[in-house]
């Protein structure tokens, strides 16, 4: 890990190789201004995607009733099977958060490996959701069968779908740290990744909490 | 291997799109021949396709919208003799066609005319306004325009290649399911609204993280210009309302490509909960066209009345409360859909609220232009007609907001004319008050008056000509979106309406003029000094048109109207401020980003369309790749060096000076 | 972007905190297992009074989501996080006027159609 580390990463603290260092406006604070702006950028895009959730799930409470002769969610739901995806994308959102302050401390053993085992942690919740989609499918209920499966399977999967692309990302993410370093731009990058992490975790929260805890109940 | 996609796409039998399409494809073919004989493609590429310059993407953003209009409004040339016509007559459009230009005109006038229209007008002024260099995310930025552009792509191909959507402008279920619009029409507005409703989120997202968080040194919130505030709450609309937007579309797509069951007639599907989302993005979406509209004239009206805006903080309140309270009122759209008396009281309340704010900012502005010095320029003439124009139309809006009565007016020609009164009233001639008033600052030369007054006095005048007589058809009757009629009584107004179509066009033919005569006149029209209206917001002290960096050296900002008072301290004194300490300037580096995302993503939007699926997926994996090559990137800037800097700003200094020169020597 | 922002220099990012330290995540991820395991627990059975339950799970979820904001998300309360805060606070009101604005007009939806008994019998 460090020799990879010590040919790749210039270790300079702010300063992106090939740029001339600006005297006036970019002095020190320019680069702390930059990334509070970046990550507000983010927070705000965050912020419309959980809207666009909203919306999936109001549909969803709409037509949870809605199942047009066919299985309902008590019928449908494994809770063992949710309990042990929340345990996981629980615990991978607190390893990212290791990983962050592997990146701003420019520790490589914390970052890739808190956020290797992120990105296991969450390659694994995709595995359990693939798993059981197929298997509603395979038992007749996937999401052409009723309103409600087509709610639950676009909630569910719209959800499943973030987390496939931040696993892509998180990838990208710890490709770019080998390739160039711990970059001012990249260490932006990570900070919006971990945002978008945890705010997928939070989703899951209302989503295992509304979906399956309280479906499986009625 | 092409899907769905056969030589029967092409609508030959069709003599109206075969002929439009030939003539556009000549016209498209002959710029772009004489462009690259010219030698034009490389300065085309490097500044402009490739800039991520708020100004230049502001002018591309205004440009998409002005050709679109002209698009739009041959659909309302075409329905508005169709109803002519048509009476006891099948007229000369079938319903088939028919449907799909009202379809058309709504999608293309809402989505790529009003909304890149006030974008561009953001993206110009705003920065300029709040005294900073560019926007938060100026990649990004060129990213929304293109996409957008794609959006507009995708419409107009569907004239050619396949058909469009005959649902109307918003497509209720079960209508725009599969099962009653198996052809391609519904599939190219679901893709192209997706598409460009991305980049119109990115821009909401840009915009809120500009306003709240970059400006020049000094400038508080309570001192920005009122455009930048009626931008953010505009773009605050837009982060909240596109997602639900984003999301109603994606369930309509499940329902047609997967067959899922969101609003289908079987196996449980509710379709209203359709109408319930989209207008619960569709009222917002309003209001995002009109608050910039309304800043627009909030400095259109202070300048030309040589005042201060009246009541400022009353105007960011009055602001901020119809940025709320826009979030309230959706279910006016469908009081007919049966929700019963009490939801119908609440919302209707809830609608008549929201032109309180409103009518704030009208009492504001007239006493604004109380006292004041008018000068009746054309982009005063625009805030007047808007003015009595929007009153009016707001009045039928609060009449509509009352639900016994909305359930005579639902879907009359009434709820047209309302809401034509409004967006033309209200946005478009915001629109034209913004594009006249900006536009020496953006090409560095006015527009011609004359020929400015002249279109303003044929659009208000076959404004009105052509909707009034739509507000006595509601009132007898006649329903939206008739393709023929045979009650003798519509007749003789629907004529008078036609008539008023000829005219808004004779408006149009003028404000091509303006723009030829002026470019053809543009040094007699130059502005010199960067100040052509005697301006009181931070823009004015730039040259026109402003350098890439906008400032030299941001300005320091010591009060309201911070131009205003350093002007009228150079003019006490007759001389300029010291010439400030020149540094060299980081700029973002062009990025043929945007381009090549939207030049997959069309691609992409198109393979979806006609079900091309291996096309999909390789324009998707192109669109992807696209953004991890732009993050590899190693050189994100590039340096203005500092005696560059002083060159351009001592040109306009010396521009000023002269200025101040002729004012001291008159003085003596 | 190289301006110079006074209010803003004194800001922070969301999801930055200026003393960052492992600590935070842990107890967050304690306090979250906790919720968690609650939830499931009083959803399995019937320990609670039962239709209490939608409420107590609302309850415990919020909470959770509010331990992810604090510990994994660092957005306090502090005077360098309003912009964040507020941000949030929109987006949470914009949440809640959908969902209960969808929920309310929809369960009216069928306010005006003849009852099914009703309608039934006149089938008859």
């Amino acid at each position: 890990m460090s020799g990879a580390a010590a040919t790749a990463d210039p270790h300079r603290l702010g300063r992106s190789s090939g740029l001339r260092h600006a005297a006036s406006e970019n002095a020190g604070g320019g680069l702390r201004a930059k990334r509070i702006i970046t990550g507000y950028g983010f927070w705000i895009f965050l912020l419309s995607d959980i809207i666009m959730f909203s919306a999936f799930f109001a549909t969803y409470a709409v037509l949870v009733g809605n199942t047009a002769g066919g299985p309902s969610g008590k019928d449908l739901f494994d809770l063992r099977n949710v309990a042990i995806e929340t345990a996981l994308l629980l615990f991978s959102s607190f390893t990212c958060g290791i990983g962050s302050i592997g990146a701003e401390t420019r520790r490589g053993s914390w970052f890739y490996g808190a956020m290797s085992v992120t990105f296991l942690f969450g390659a694994g919740f995709i595995a359990l959701e693939i798993h059981e989609f197929a298997g509603l499918v395979a038992q007749g209920a996937g999401p052409t069968r009723s309103a409600f499966l087509s709610a639950f399977f676009t909630l569910v999967g719209c959800h499943g779908l973030h987390v496939t692309a931040g696993l892509l990302w998180l990838l990208t993410m710890m490709a770019q740290v080998y390739a160039k370093g711990y970059r001012a731009d990249i260490l932006r990058r990570i900070l919006c990744f971990s945002l978008f992490w945890h705010a997928l975790d939070i989703i899951w929260v209302a989503l295992f909490t509304v979906v399956y805890l309280m479906g499986a109940g009625q | 291997m092409l899907g769905k996609l056969s030589w029967e796409a092409i609508p030959y039998d069709q003599p109206i799109p075969m002929a439009a399409s030939t003539v556009v494809g000549l016209v498209i073919i002959g710029v772009l021949g004489w462009v690259t004989v010219k030698g034009y493609v490389p300065y085309l590429w490097k500044e402009w396709i490739t800039s991520v310059d708020h100004k230049r993407i502001g002018v591309m953003y205004c440009f998409l919208a002005l050709v679109m209009l002209l698009r739009g409004f041959s659909d309302a040339i075409m329905m508005r003799s169709q109803q002519a016509l048509a009476f006891q007559s099948p007229g000369y459009l079938p319903p088939e066609h028919y449907d799909q230009i009202f379809s058309a005109h709504g999608t293309l006038m809402i989505f790529f005319v009003a909304m890149p229209f006030v974008i561009g007008l953001m993206n110009f002024a705003v920065p300029l306004q709040l005294g900073v260099r560019d926007v938060a995310f100026p990649t990004l930025n060129s990213v929304s325009f293109w996409l957008t552009a794609t959006g507009a792509l995708l419409v107009n191909v569907s004239l050619v290649v396949g058909e469009f959507a005959r649902t109307g402008w918003l497509p209720y279920p079960p209508l725009s399911e599969l099962k009653y619009s198996p052809g391609v029409g519904v599939d190219y507005y679901l893709w192209a609204l997706q598409i460009s409703g991305v980049g119109t989120l990115l821009t909401g997202v840009n915009f809120v993280t500009t306003i709240l968080k970059i400006h020049a040194p000094g400038m508080t919130y309570m001192r920005m210009p009122m455009f930048c505030w009626t931008a953010l709450a505009s773009n605050l609309l837009i982060v909240a309302a596109f997602p639900i937007l984003t999301a109603t579309l994606a369930m309509l797509l499940l329902d047609r490509y997967l067959g899922f069951h969101f609003f289908t007639n079987e196996a449980g599907g509710n379709m209203m909960m359709f109408m319930n989302l989209i207008w619960a993005w569709g009222h917002p979406e309003v209001y995002i066209l009109i608050l910039p509209a309304f800043g627009v004239f909030s400095e259109v009206v202070s300048t030309f009345s040589r005042k201060p805006l009246f009541g400022y903080r009353s105007m960011v309140m009055a602001t901020m409360v119809i940025c709320l309270l826009s979030f309230t009122v959706w279910l006016h759209h469908f009081f007919t859909m049966g929700a019963g008396a009490d939801v119908n009281a609440i919302f209707g309340i809830m609608s008549m609220i929201i032109a309180v704010p409103t009518g704030v900012k009208v009492f504001n502005w007239l006493f604004t232009m109380y006292g004041g010095r008018i000068e009746y320029s054309t982009p005063l003439l625009w805030s007047l007609g808007f003015m009595v124009t929007f009153v009016v139309g707001g009045m039928t809006g609060v009449l509509l907001a009352v639900p016994p009565a909305d359930f005579v007016l639902h879907n009359s020609l009434f709820l047209v004319a309302h809401f034509h009164n409004v967006i033309i009233g209200g946005v478009l001639f915001g629109a034209f008050a913004g594009y006249n008033y900006w536009f020496p600052k953006a090409f560095g030369f006015r527009l011609d008056e004359r020929l400015g007054k002249a279109a303003f006095w044929c659009w208000i005048v076959g404004f009105y000509v052509a909707f009034m007589p739509l507000y006595v058809l509601g009132l007898m009757g006649m329903t939206r979106r008739m393709q023929h009629y045979d009650v003798p009584a519509w007749h003789p107004w629907l004529l008078v309406a036609a008539l008023g179509a000829a005219i808004i066009l004779a408006g149009i033919g003028f404000q091509v003029a303006q723009l030829v005569v002026s470019i053809r006149h543009r040094d007699e029209l130059r502005d010199l000094t960067g100040d052509p209206w005697n301006g009181r917001s931070l823009e004015w002290a730039t040259p026109s048109p402003p350098p890439a960096f906008n400032y030299a050296v941001l300005p320091q900002i010591e009060g309201e109207e911070a131009y205003w008072d350093i002007k009228q301290r150079a003019f006490e004194r007759l001389q300029l401020r010291d010439e400030p300490e020149y540094r060299e300037i980081e700029m973002p580096r062009n990025s043929a980003t945007g381009f090549v995302c939207a030049f997959f993503a069309s691609f992409m939007g198109f393979a979806l369309i006609w079900h091309i699926w291996w096309l999909v997926g390789v324009a998707a994996f192109g669109a992807v790749a696209t953004f991890v090559v732009f993050a590899w990137r190693d050189e994100v800037e590039y340096i203005i060096p500092a005696e560059e800097v002083a060159r351009i700003d001592r040109a306009n200094r010396s521009a000023r000076r002269a200025v101040l020169e002729q004012m001291r020597v008159a003085a003596q | 972007m190289s301006d110079f922002d006074p209010e803003g220099a004194t800001d922070v990012a969301p999801g930055e905190d200026e003393a960052e330290g492992v600590l935070t995540y842990v107890v967050g991820l304690g306090l979250a297992v906790v919720l968690t395991i609650v939830s499931f627990f009083i959803a399995g059975n019937s320990l609670v009074w039962g239709p209490s339950i939608p409420v107590a799970l609302t309850v415990l979820a919020v909470a959770q989501m509010g331990v992810h904001l604090v510990f994994f998300l660092h957005i306090t309360t502090g005077p360098d996080n309003v912009n964040n805060v507020m941000a949030l606070a929109f987006g949470v009101l914009i949440v809640l006027l959908i969902m209960a604005g969808s929920l309310w007009i929809m369960a009216h939806m069928n306010h005006n159609m003849m009852p099914m008994e009703q309608m039934m019998q006149m089938q008859r």
